[in-house]
């Protein structure tokens, strides 16, 4: 037996022994996820159970150094752990974009100080961020942002406000872009941290046309943000003026990971579901439901040809956009159709039958799949000039 | 198995690129042998250079001189010949047939095989009956009449059946209708009595024939496999075709696009490249979206069948069905949009973006189209 498989005969030892049965339940509601935080409560002793063992072992984080909360594994192995979790169907043991978004920025351009601090508070699920990237003026044109931070010595005073923070009202820090040369568009914006408790932080939850506010305005006035938290630990990434840095490879990070995701739930086959839960399909619907299926099926190969030219670097790197492209329109041609197959039921918005509107909501929240971390549109205009090689507009 | 080539089957693909580029391109063997009317479709010469290159052997086992490579090699050698629309009997023989003998005895495979190896033979498959794909229904009956067998019936769409030493045949010999079992594979050799062709020429210019059986006496030793065994032999020879057809719709698929994107970078309008649209260039990112998934799945669908002996084959039967309709969607739209994008010049002969979309449109027929495919997805899944 080769090392990997010892190691997949011991990842499934320690789940088995490990992982308590509620949390192999598929996720439902937001409050099944746990994203940690300050004020972060478990919803039960299942949860609380499973990611202490997580934090523990260094599996909030797997594929993290030892020294900054993480477990060490090697890409391989976190696969293992990832295919043999998906295969008991585990939850993830937490939830938050310290994982996802500011802890890979800090692995890339962060300082020691900044690592040892931040990302263990992050594996531990201490402090839960959230992002600070859009304006209610710059959207898919993220980089004319206006937010601005003032040099005042020994830190910037920052005034001006972001949209579409993702859960900034249950939030402890924000990774936020602030501008700091209002005479540079590219080379003038900083990639700062800071605590949303600081005086002159603000929020204000966006009902949307789902009935939920997971996205909230994050208003900043006169917030002092310090340049420093001591000792090799800067108040912000990489260098003053080149947080676009940052943000570009985030965004890319990001787009890698919505195309990961996409491989999941988003784009599995459908059609067999849609028969067992509603038992008469129309002629016409099935046949539609069958081209899903083509289409999805034919993606999730995708997704696995995608993951592993990434792993060997053979892909092209403008591929996430392309990913992220396809994913999520599938994702929203899937939720049509969910709706179509369900019928007037699917119409109920809080009714028990449908666990408070589940189908509606989740088919009205699948069309910011699509405007989210990057537009279509956009992402056609990437895959036509950097893979396409097309010539500038 | 990473979804990518191999060191190996990278080496194939640069050589079958490099060959099909040179000695199968659209000027020196499509054109060419359409602008003579030539009755068999293909050049010869072309598949005895095949047969010099390894390819013609690709699917057939060491043991009776072949390669012994899988679908996913033979697909190699098939997105090159898509790209190039290289006209060949590479499809019919040397998958649909080989896979079928490979199934057969050592008698069998010894009498048809090395002339497939070599080059010097060419071999049809006979399935279809009428002018949609039905593998299910077959009513070309074979009842037994002393040691042997007498063929009746009707086949349709059988590529490349006039030029033809041996044509796979798939007739019933026991059961009615739809049913699973007593279906028998023949070994028809061309000189067969009483079997007649109505050879056609189609829109992409290869041939194909209406056959027709009025008692064709076959010896019982022209069986491959098991008399009323033949089910699962022609679904792995379907599975096969459909996997290469898909292979190669995939290269007609990358061909029509990279001359279209080409086009976008030459051609000026308004004092612009049109490429500079942006209403072309997302046109032209979705279609790169579509061909890039439709390669992927193929390539999917030919590891699951090459390992189908090891089990999963349910899943193989499945992903073959969404290559071959994700291919054919992603294809027709390659076509349609290279037909549009180059405007006036997309419609004249002397442009080449008009061949692919003919022989998409075979392609697309062959063992099966989307509509058929997704419909097996479906049936597959349980809906």
């Amino acid at each position: 037996m080769d090392d990997l498989e010892t190691f997949r005969e011991e990842t499934r030892g320690w789940l088995e022994a490990n992982c308590p049965e509620e949390m192999r339940q598929p996720v439902r509601d937001d409050d099944d996820v746990y994203w940690g935080g300050r004020n972060a409560a478990f919803k039960n002793d299942a949860q609380k159970a499973w990611f202490d063992v997580c934090r523990d072992k260094g599996y909030t984080v797997p594929a993290w150094p030892k020294e900054y909360g993480g477990a060490g594994l090697s890409a391989p192995q976190a696969k293992v752990l990832r295919q043999e979790m998906g295969r008991i169907g585990a939850r993830p043991p937490l939830s938050s974009f310290g994982i996802w978004m500011l802890g890979p920025a800090l692995l890339q351009f962060g300082t020691e100080g900044q690592k040892q601090r931040f990302l263990n508070e992050i594996a531990r699920g201490e402090i839960r961020w959230c992002q600070g990237y859009s304006e209610p003026g710059s959207g898919s044109d993220l980089v004319s942002m206006q937010t601005f931070g003032e040099d005042m010595g020994d830190h910037w005073q920052v005034n001006g406000q972001k949209i579409w923070t993702s859960y900034a009202d249950h939030a402890d820090w924000i990774f936020c872009l602030v501008r700091t040369d209002k005479d540079d568009k590219y080379r003038g914006i900083t990639f700062m941290l800071y605590d949303m408790t600081n005086q002159g932080v603000s929020t204000k939850p966006i009902l949307l046309i789902s009935g939920n506010s997971p996205f909230c305005e994050t208003f900043f006035d006169d917030v002092k943000v310090p340049k420093s938290y001591g000792e090799d630990c800067p108040g912000f990434v990489g260098q003053v003026n080149r947080g676009w840095d940052v943000a570009k490879y985030l965004l890319g990070h990001e787009r890698e990971m919505i195309s990961g995701m996409g491989g999941g739930e988003g784009t599995a086959a459908i059609g067999a579901a849609i028969k067992r839960n509603v038992g008469e399909i129309d002629p016409v619907l099935r046949a539609e439901l069958a081209m899903f299926d083509v289409d999805a099926l034919a993606y999730t190969a995708m997704g696995e040809k995608f993951m592993d030219e990434m792993k060997s670097g053979k892909g092209h790197p403008a591929q996430p956009n392309m990913m992220k492209y396809v994913g999520t329109e599938l994702n929203k041609r899937r939720h049509e159709l969910v709706m179509a197959a369900g019928g007037s039921r699917n119409l109920e918005w809080d009714s028990e039958e449908t666990s408070g509107g589940k189908p509606s909501r989740n088919w009205l929240r699948t069309k910011a799949n699509s405007i989210e971390g990057g537009t279509s549109e956009v992402m056609l205009n990437v895959i036509s000039k950097r893979i396409l090689d097309l010539p500038g507009a | 198995m990473p979804l990518f080539h191999d060191e190996d089957q990278a080496m194939l693909a640069d050589t079958a690129a490099q060959f099909m580029a040179e000695e199968g391109s659209i000027k020196k063997q499509l054109r060419h042998w359409r602008d003579r009317d030539c009755k068999d479709g293909f050049g010869h010469g072309l598949w005895k250079q095949f047969a010099e290159m390894g390819f013609t052997g690709i699917l057939v086992g060491e043991e009776d001189g072949g390669m012994g490579m899988g679908n996913v090699e033979a697909g190699i050698v098939l997105e090159q010949i898509g790209r190039n629309l290289t006209p060949s009997p590479f499809l019919t023989s040397s998958v649909l047939a080989a896979t079928a003998l490979g199934q057969g005895s050592a008698d069998l495979r010894g009498r048809y095989l090395p002339g497939l190896v070599s080059g010097d033979s060419v071999f049809a498959v006979a399935i279809d009956e009428g002018a949609k794909h039905h593998p299910e229904r077959i009513k070309t009956m074979a009842e037994k009449s002393g040691n042997g067998f007498r063929l009746s019936g009707q086949k349709d769409f059988v590529v490349q059946g006039a030029s033809a030493d041996m044509i796979v045949v798939a007739a019933r010999t026991a059961g009615s209708g739809d049913d699973e079992s007593g279906i028998t594979l023949f070994a028809v050799p061309k000189d067969a009595a009483n079997m007649s062709h109505d050879a056609v020429r189609l829109v992409d210019s290869s041939m194909a024939t209406h056959i027709r059986f009025d008692g064709v006496e076959l010896d019982g030793d022209a069986v491959i496999g098991e008399v009323d065994g033949g089910r699962d032999i022609l679904n792995r020879v379907l599975s096969a075709g459909r996997i290469g057809a898909a292979a190669e719709g995939c290269g007609v698929a990358g061909g029509a696009m990279d001359m279209t994107v080409d086009y976008l970078k030459q051609r000026k309008q308004f004092g612009k490249l049109i490429g500079e649209f942006q209403a072309l260039q997302h046109r032209a990112a979705h279609l790169y979206s579509e061909v890039e998934i439709a390669r992927a799945i193929t390539i999917k669908a030919g590891q699951l069948l090459d390992a189908r002996d090891g089990g999963n084959s349910e899943k193989a039967d499945l992903m073959v069905s969404v290559a071959k309709a994700k291919v054919g969607k992603a294809a027709s739209l390659a076509v349609k949009e290279g037909v549009q994008m180059h405007g006036g010049i997309g419609m004249t002969d002397e442009y080449d973006i008009g061949l692919y979309m003919k022989r998409d449109r075979a392609l697309q027929e062959f063992l099966g189209d989307v509509y058929y495919h997704a419909g097996r997805v479906a049936q597959i899944s349980g809906y």
